[in-house]
């Protein structure tokens, strides 16, 4: 059995550290939710995001009572924070689905512990996210027929040639499957805090959610199937939804928004933003729950790179649409791109925003930076900026000088704006200490499998065999037969 | 007291024991036969000769769903219901329609896994004899049990329970009803 370890050790570069078994993980990633005591820094995390998020409430109150004139946005900048905020929130929960979803088509073995916050993160940006266009509508409780194709009394559709209605579709699927998917993946963990469970309630609670699941090996089989199923359906689905979210912009001619690299640059960006916030999360939590057993340091270098990747592309994004500006030869383009970059009163949020996605991120190229994470934490924080700041260089400079001189205005934001925004913070961050107190943050099931002891003997011989034949011939990270 | 027997259960300490006990029930000839672990393990399927599930056939049949009725719906609005020329389109305007059928393929199918995957496993099954056994709460933590049913054919108290003992298992036990 020590053989086995060190030979895992040796294949998977830390995926587990520490001396684990099938009951040890259990325990340490279920005691969390089920300890008595909840820690101390809980209370004052809540209690801080809690508080932020009645910003929110009193902010939403403020606008249904007065109407979206207490916001900045006027003609011609119709669309302006709530649609930043919008795109920038459905972005985050990009990365929990491509941590779920693809990774899991990619065989990628990291994906396993980190996948059911970068889950949760995706549901509760998503919840933040489509409360700003439906509150755009000003009057959200008539939203229902302006957006679902319902039969009402009054005979209206939605027209569904507008991406508008693209996009709500897309939205409300992607919200509907990433908490099926999300709950698909709970169900074996509820069952064992369930079996866990000393306090009554809970054992009811846990018991209930958990749909009386037993780990029956017929229930296991089709478990599988579904949840690699799920996986295949939210590949595509993720990339529709950032494309779609794209559409509402580059399917119009508004200078600036019209290009046809806007759907990879769009979901580039998001995975970007998403892989930004997950390191944000993930290294305190790690550190305040002792779960760097399960999330090693090997994890937060691969987010680092494929934060790099991501954000490569979006480098490349910002290029080409100043190059096609250019290139078009049509004098609102050439335009758009001059007034944006150095001729007009936004410079700097573009300049800004080269720097927080463009120059930051330089430094994940050195070890150095990639490997601390308190520099990993930094740089996140600035990209998560920068991205909020692509979405307003998109909107309000494209928006304020368009066609026509004599429409030009400028736009600032109001103090309802700013309110509401900090809010969905606050909201998305009590959503985040509620889930880690109540649900385990790891996935139980999925970690067990991480372990040598979880390979039957069958097969371990073979990974055995291949694994001398693997160290003559060349180096590989995973074992050849699983 | 055979008669209220759900049947019985062997207790084994790793995935490795499990498998072959369960290779060994399946050459033994019985087939009302169940293995629990905590994760899942792709070698059992084999061993206790469970078939594919129909799953994947049903979840394609709510995708196919899913795409007519996006496709569907949108006819009915734009074309049957109330038609009216947008942006100079044609009303039957199938590019624009593809995005909303598209979302409603991947909605469907996804409802069709998810719920299908609980009918075909009977969840929720809030009560299970399995759960009379005191050590099963183990089952979704460390340990691997293996059942053969009292409903079994080749069932008969006495010879499947030393059986189930010459498998090498930690304990057995008497599923009760």
């Amino acid at each position: 059995m020590k053989d086995d370890k060190e030979l895992q050790k040796k294949l998977h570069p830390a995926m587990l550290e520490g001396d684990h078994s099938f009951a040890s993980v259990t325990d340490k990633i279920s005691d969390v939710t089920l300890k008595k005591r909840t820690p101390f820094h809980w209370f004052i995390g809540f209690g801080l995001a809690f508080m932020v998020a009645q910003l929110l409430l009193f902010s939403v109150m403020w606008l249904l009572a007065n109407g979206i004139g207490v916001w900045g946005n006027n003609q011609p900048v119709g669309w302006a924070f709530d649609i930043i905020n919008f795109v920038w929130w459905i972005g985050i929960g990009h990365a929990g689905t491509l941590i779920s979803a693809i990774l899991l088509l990619l065989n990628q073995k990291w994906r396993t512990s980190i996948n059911r916050f970068a889950e949760a993160m995706t549901l509760f940006a998503v919840a933040c996210a489509a409360m700003f266009p439906l509150l755009h509508t000003g009057r959200p409780w008539l939203a229902a027929y302006w957006l679902f194709p319902y039969p009402n009394t009054m005979g209206i559709w939605p027209n569904f040639r507008s991406p508008l209605i693209w996009d709500v579709f897309a939205v409300s699927t992607y919200a509907t499957v990433s908490a099926l998917f999300w709950y698909v993946g709970l169900i074996p963990d509820l069952a064992t805090l369930r079996d866990r469970a000393k306090n009554k309630y809970f054992k009811f609670v846990y018991a209930a959610l958990s749909w009386g699941w037993r780990g029956s090996a017929r229930h296991w089989h089709r478990y599988e199937i579904t949840y690699l199923i799920l996986a295949g359906l939210s590949t595509p689905l993720v990339l529709s939804v950032h494309s779609i979210v794209s559409f509402d912009f580059s399917v119009s001619q508004v200078p600036g928004w019209h290009a046809t690299i806007f759907p990879p640059y769009f979901v580039a960006g998001a995975v970007f933003a998403g892989f930004a916030m997950v390191l944000i999360l993930c290294i305190p939590l790690r550190k305040w729950y002792r779960m760097q057993d399960f999330i090693t340091h090997q994890h937060l270098v691969y987010m680092a790179k494929v934060m790099l990747a991501t954000g490569l592309i979006v480098v490349y994004g910002y290029a080409m649409e100043a190059f096609f500006g250019w290139y078009s030869g049509a004098q609102y383009e050439l335009f758009m791109v001059k007034n944006r970059i150095w001729e007009g009163p936004y410079w700097w949020s573009y300049w800004l925003l080269i720097f927080c996605n463009g120059i930051s991120i330089q430094f994940l190229w050195f070890k150095r930076f990639r490997e601390s994470e308190f520099w990993l934490f930094v740089i996140s924080i600035i990209v998560s900026v920068g991205m909020w700041l692509e979405r307003f260089v998109i909107i309000v400079t494209s928006l304020h000088r368009d066609f026509l001189p004599s429409s030009w205005a400028m736009y600032s934001p109001r103090v309802w704006d700013w309110t509401m925004f900090i809010g969905t913070i606050g909201f998305f961050f009590t959503l985040i200490y509620l889930f880690v107190r109540f649900v385990p943050i790891i996935s139980i099931f999925e970690v067990r499998t991480l372990l040598p002891e979880a390979n039957v003997h069958g097969h371990q011989q073979d990974f055995e065999e291949n694994v001398n034949e693997v160290e003559y011939t060349y180096d590989r990270t995973d074992p050849p037969n699983e | 007291m055979e008669s209220k027997l759900h049947g019985i259960m062997a207790e084994f300490d790793t995935p490795s024991d499990l498998v072959d006990a369960a290779r060994k029930v399946r050459d033994a000839g019985y087939t009302k036969t169940d293995a629990f672990s905590p994760f899942p393990l792709h070698e059992i399927d084999e061993a206790l000769g469970i078939k594919r599930s129909i799953l994947p056939y049903l979840i394609f049949c709510g995708g196919i769903t899913g795409l007519l009725s996006g496709i569907g719906l949108q006819y009915f609005v734009h074309v049957f219901d109330w038609p009216i020329i947008v942006g100079g389109r044609p009303h039957f305007s199938l590019p624009a329609f593809i995005p909303p059928a598209y979302e409603l393929t991947i909605l469907f199918s996804a409802f069709v896994a998810v719920f299908g995957m609980l009918f075909l496993n009977g969840l929720p099954a809030p009560y299970h004899p399995v759960f009379n056994v005191p050590r099963f709460a183990l089952a979704t933590r460390e340990k691997f049990f293996l059942i053969i049913e009292s409903k079994d054919e080749k069932y008969d108290y006495a010879e499947t329970r030393s059986f189930m003992e010459s498998l090498a298992p930690q304990e057995v036990f008497d599923v009760e009803e």
